[in-house]
């Protein structure tokens, strides 16, 4: 019943084999997913990036032009930017108006309260005049679910942000303007079913603040980064990685992100995705690991490098950047 | 044996099939059935289950359904509502056996 396999866990790639997924491997690229750096006005407790406001790895304006360059010659549809907070880089509008220009679809995840910080007042209309999809992460409809995960005060800034997103037509009816939301798990537990909560959010938000949005997306919390931390600090680690291996769910690991996505770090790194990045797991078997070498028919049907913390994406309905991986109704 | 209830014997539960596994696999069929999404939901399922776990005070069933209520979606505040409501029907069977007492010192006395 546990997830133990002798004296260890047993191992990712083994699980894929009993599914008969081994190795696994990426089927495409659609998504290019760039990490501008750990620098952010948050320190959340779930941080696996561990970002925050003391940190300095960011982006430069150099690895950006080679990251358009590599867009311009591919057609990689979607530009997903993380951190971080990657508003907080110099060079943050210039590549997002530029990747719009390109007819990329440009998705930001944004954490909300960095509209409040100084010089970012006006970061909503830049947002809704490059057609910007955000994703932003509201753990919960309660401040004080909130609050301990985020900081003391994240829950009342981000409703007002959410106001003001609203009131430039994001996650309205009727508008093209993309609000999606992600819920994550206050602690060491798995998420709730992905349409159930989120019609607990719609209702909860629309009726405490009158606030629409688009869609939730659940995301599992990764024993990684700031997160491990925590888990070996309260005793939590191996209960939390057997829930997670003994939940997996071979059609969850048959749809993960890291088939059709590439991370690329703050220096140009290239990554199955931004786990492996924060673990300084680079891309391997042979394909390039850095945008200077970039070559998509050798990425494109890269071999993955896997590991324990991969059962955070195929537990139960599985986990990505985009919510779960099986629809659960 | 240090102690008579350890919070890893929970993952032993199926254990109990061992000796008797005819009516293991009996319990463990109708046990998943009645946790299944039906005229309840699961969350709601999994909260009675929190509540009456409070009742019998068993601290598997705390363990299990406390972290059940969470995946299912609940929050604390609905959970701790759950676990008043267990605790008014304990303390309100108690009382209304006052009933019974009135009923006793009626009937013996003048």
């Amino acid at each position: 019943m546990n997830g133990k396999e002798g004296d260890s866990y047993k191992t990712f790639d083994r699980s894929l084999e009993d599914s008969g997924l081994f190795p696994l491997a990426a089927t495409d690229i659609s998504v290019f997913q760039i990490n501008f750096g750990k620098l952010c006005n948050q320190a959340c407790l779930h941080c696996h990036v561990e970002a925050g406001p003391q940190r300095t790895e960011n982006i430069s304006k150099e690895t950006l032009v080679t990251c358009l360059s590599i867009l311009k010659k591919y057609d990689i549809p979607t530009v997903d930017i993380t951190g971080g907070a990657p508003e907080m880089n110099p060079h943050f509008r210039w590549f997002t108006r530029e990747c719009t220009e390109l007819g990329k679809q440009v998705m930001v995840r944004s954490n909300l309260t960095v509209i409040f910080e100084p010089g970012m007042e006006d970061l909503p209309e830049f947002y809704a005049r490059n057609r910007v999809e955000l994703i932003s992460s509201l753990p919960y409809f309660l401040e004080k679910s909130v609050d301990s995960q985020r900081g003391r005060g994240v829950f009342q800034k981000s409703i007002q942000a959410l106001i003001k997103l609203n009131s430039l037509g994001y996650g309205m009816d009727n508008s093209d303007l993309i609000l999606n939301l992600v819920y994550n798990p206050n602690g060491a537990f798995l998420p709730p079913a992905q349409g159930a909560i989120e019609k607990d959010f719609k209702r909860e938000l629309k009726n405490r603040y009158g606030i629409s949005f688009n869609n939730l997306f659940t995301i599992t919390n990764m024993p990684i980064g700031r997160f491990k931390h925590f888990l070996e600090r309260t005793n939590n680690y191996q209960s939390y990685l057997n829930r997670l291996i003994n939940a997996y769910n071979p059609q969850a690991a048959e749809g993960v992100m890291c088939r059709y996505t590439l991370s690329i770090g703050w220096d140009g790194t290239i990554y199955d995705c931004d786990f492996n990045q924060m673990l300084g797991l680079n891309c391997d078997h042979g394909a390039p690991d850095h945008i200077n070498n970039f070559d998509l028919e050798k990425l494109k049907s890269r071999r993955i490098v896997t590991g324990l913390h991969c059962y955070g994406c195929t537990a139960g309905t599985g986990s990505s950047c985009g919510g779960v991986v099986v629809e659960d109704n | 044996m240090d102690t008579y209830y350890n919070p890893a014997d929970l993952d032993k539960f199926s254990d109990i099939g061992e000796d008797a596994p005819e009516l293991w696999k009996k319990f463990s069929d109708w046990y998943g059935t009645a946790f299944q999404e039906g005229a309840l939901s699961e969350r709601e399922k999994a909260l009675i289950a929190l509540a009456v776990s409070h009742a019998i005070q068993c601290p598997y069933c705390i363990d299990a359904y406390s972290q059940a209520s969470l995946e299912k979606g609940s929050n604390p505040e609905q959970m701790m509502e759950a676990i008043h409501v267990a605790a008014a029907i304990r303390g309100g069977a108690s009382l209304v056996h006052g009933v019974q007492m009135k009923n006793v010192v009626k009937k013996l006395g003048f």
